[in-house]
């Protein structure tokens, strides 16, 4: 009889550790697919810039320290992405965001640029792509409190540091962005 | 706006939606069941059991039909027709951004060719989902408020507040469709042959009687009260998401002063859309059948979440 009980005590155990082990896994899981949700759009953004460097060049010529601005920091933003922590990464393409204003703030004094639809079409999906990311971002730090909270909290703590989970680092960008205002100069 | 629990807000709106699924096709189940054995027992007194089974058949094949094909059944109803690809690209690029927001797969675009600004959402899960919106929204309307509407539809669909939405509409539809036929073959048999019933038999066709009449209101009561909470939650979800509420704010005010009807709106459809579309004024029970909330006390609610 007692054999019987510590049996079911046994079997009740293992039952719960296996399903706040699933459970951890899911959250991980869901953090990395979020991650690959920014990554995307971020690669997207790389591949439109060179295009919008060659279409403002065009009219603006005399701006070439901005157009160097905004091609180092999207050279720096992809090394980052390869070798990179998400912090140092985050660090990267906000300095790319930043520089990409004030390539939108030079081309707003060539008024024959704006009415360019090559510029109209780059302008709309590079509007379109910063808002993915910050959605993207976004939705990575929601999955990634999730899952941070459970390494955090009774019982699954206890399984997260025998089983190696580690806390997720959050991709903060808007932020430090907005901290970030346009170095732009007049002539 | 102090930093809600998005998620958990979302998690138990879906799991309040299954129970409401299942309760649905119960209330749906037991409606029916009560018709036809009324019916069976007026026809041919003693025989309505023998009604039973087939009644249950015919629910269940309303609820399976209505679950998987019911969304194209209301798009084809409204007229809407899907966009293209490279159609409307500002469009395309809101919903995609709120699908990654959202973290789920866009949902299809479809557009109905009417100039009175509305939209709704349907299918049975987000990986089935639909959005339909008016030409007139597109005109009309500038990108935050397009979004502010847009991340309202989009939070029925990760709700799941559609699939309820769904089976409501045409479930509904089928009881009211069925009271009504049967009422009407009821007026019509009662000619000669009610003097060779006993009371047992009045009492009976009394009773359904009642119940052809009842039903139809019932359902709709069910309806609208399921409706008019969900789109408080669904203008706060979308808030939260773009984490602009004057869009969607503004975007209703203009629906609001927009005096057009929606051609290929009925009343079975009204339910979904983002804001009335039929302009009808319900005199006497407007509060009770109101599918929606008032606008006025909408845009106020969204205007408090500074």
């Amino acid at each position: 009889m007692e054999l019987w009980i510590v049996l079911a005590v046994i079997v009740i155990v293992a039952l719960f550790v296996i399903a706040m082990y699933n459970r951890l896994v899911t959250l991980r899981q869901r953090v990395r697919e979020a991650w690959s949700d920014i990554d995307v759009q971020l690669k997207r953004r790389y591949d439109l810039i060179p295009n919008l460097v060659a279409t403002v060049k065009g009219y603006a010529t005399h701006e070439s320290t901005v157009f160097q601005n905004v091609t180092d920091a999207r050279a720096k933003a992809i090394a980052a992405g390869q070798t990179g922590t998400p912090e140092q990464r985050a660090q990267a393409e906000n300095v790319l965001t930043g520089a990409l204003r004030s390539v939108f703030a030079v081309a707003e004094n060539y008024p024959q640029l704006q009415a360019v639809q090559e510029f109209k079409d780059l302008s709309e999906n590079l509007t379109a792509t910063e808002d993915k990311i910050a959605f993207a971002r976004r939705f990575y730090n929601g999955n990634v409190r999730d899952y941070n909270t459970s390494l955090q909290t009774f019982p699954t703590n206890l399984l997260a540091g025998m089983f190696g989970f580690t806390a997720e680092q959050y991709f903060e960008l808007a932020d430090a962005g907005e901290r970030e205002t346009p170095k732009v100069s007049f002539p | 706006m102090a930093a809600p629990q998005a998620h958990l807000n979302i998690y138990d709106a879906v799991a309040a939606n299954r129970w409401r699924t299942v309760l649905l096709i119960a209330v749906f189940t037991l409606i029916v069941t009560a018709l036809v054995y009324a019916a069976g027992e007026y026809l041919a007194p003693g025989g309505g059991v023998a009604f039973i089974p087939f009644a249950v058949a015919f629910s269940g094949f309303s609820a399976l039909t209505s679950y998987f094909a019911g969304d194209k059944l209301v798009l084809a109803q409204s007229q809407a027709r899907e966009l293209a690809a490279g159609e409307e690209p500002q469009l395309r690029n809101i919903v995609e951004t709120l699908a990654i927001g959202l973290g789920i797969q866009p949902p299809k675009i479809y557009v109905i060719e009417d100039t009175a600004p509305n939209a709704f959402a349907t299918g049975r899960d987000p990986k089935h989902a639909s959005i339909a919106v008016t030409r007139g929204l597109l005109q009309k309307m500038d990108r935050t408020e397009l979004e502010g509407v847009l991340a309202h539809e989009m939070s029925h669909v990760i709700n799941r507040d559609i699939r309820v939405m769904l089976l409501v509409t045409v479930l509904v539809g089928t009881v009211a469709l069925l009271s009504d036929w049967m009422l009407r073959s009821m007026w019509w048999g009662r000619g000669g042959r009610s003097r060779d019933r006993g009371n047992a038999a009045a009492l009976i066709a009394v009773i359904a009687l009642v119940l052809a009449i009842l039903t139809p209101i019932i359902a709709t009561l069910i309806q609208l009260a399921v409706s008019r909470q969900r789109e408080y939650l669904a203008d706060a979800s979308g808030a939260l998401l773009t984490r602009y509420p004057q869009g969607l704010a503004s975007a209703l005010q203009k629906i609001a002063g927009d005096p057009e009807p929606l051609e290929s709106a009925n009343k079975a459809t009204a339910s979904l859309y983002i804001a009335n579309p039929l302009h009808d004024d319900p005199k006497f029970f407007d509060r009770l059948f109101d599918t929606h909330p008032p606008i006025a006390e909408r845009i106020r609610r969204l205007e408090a979440m500074e």
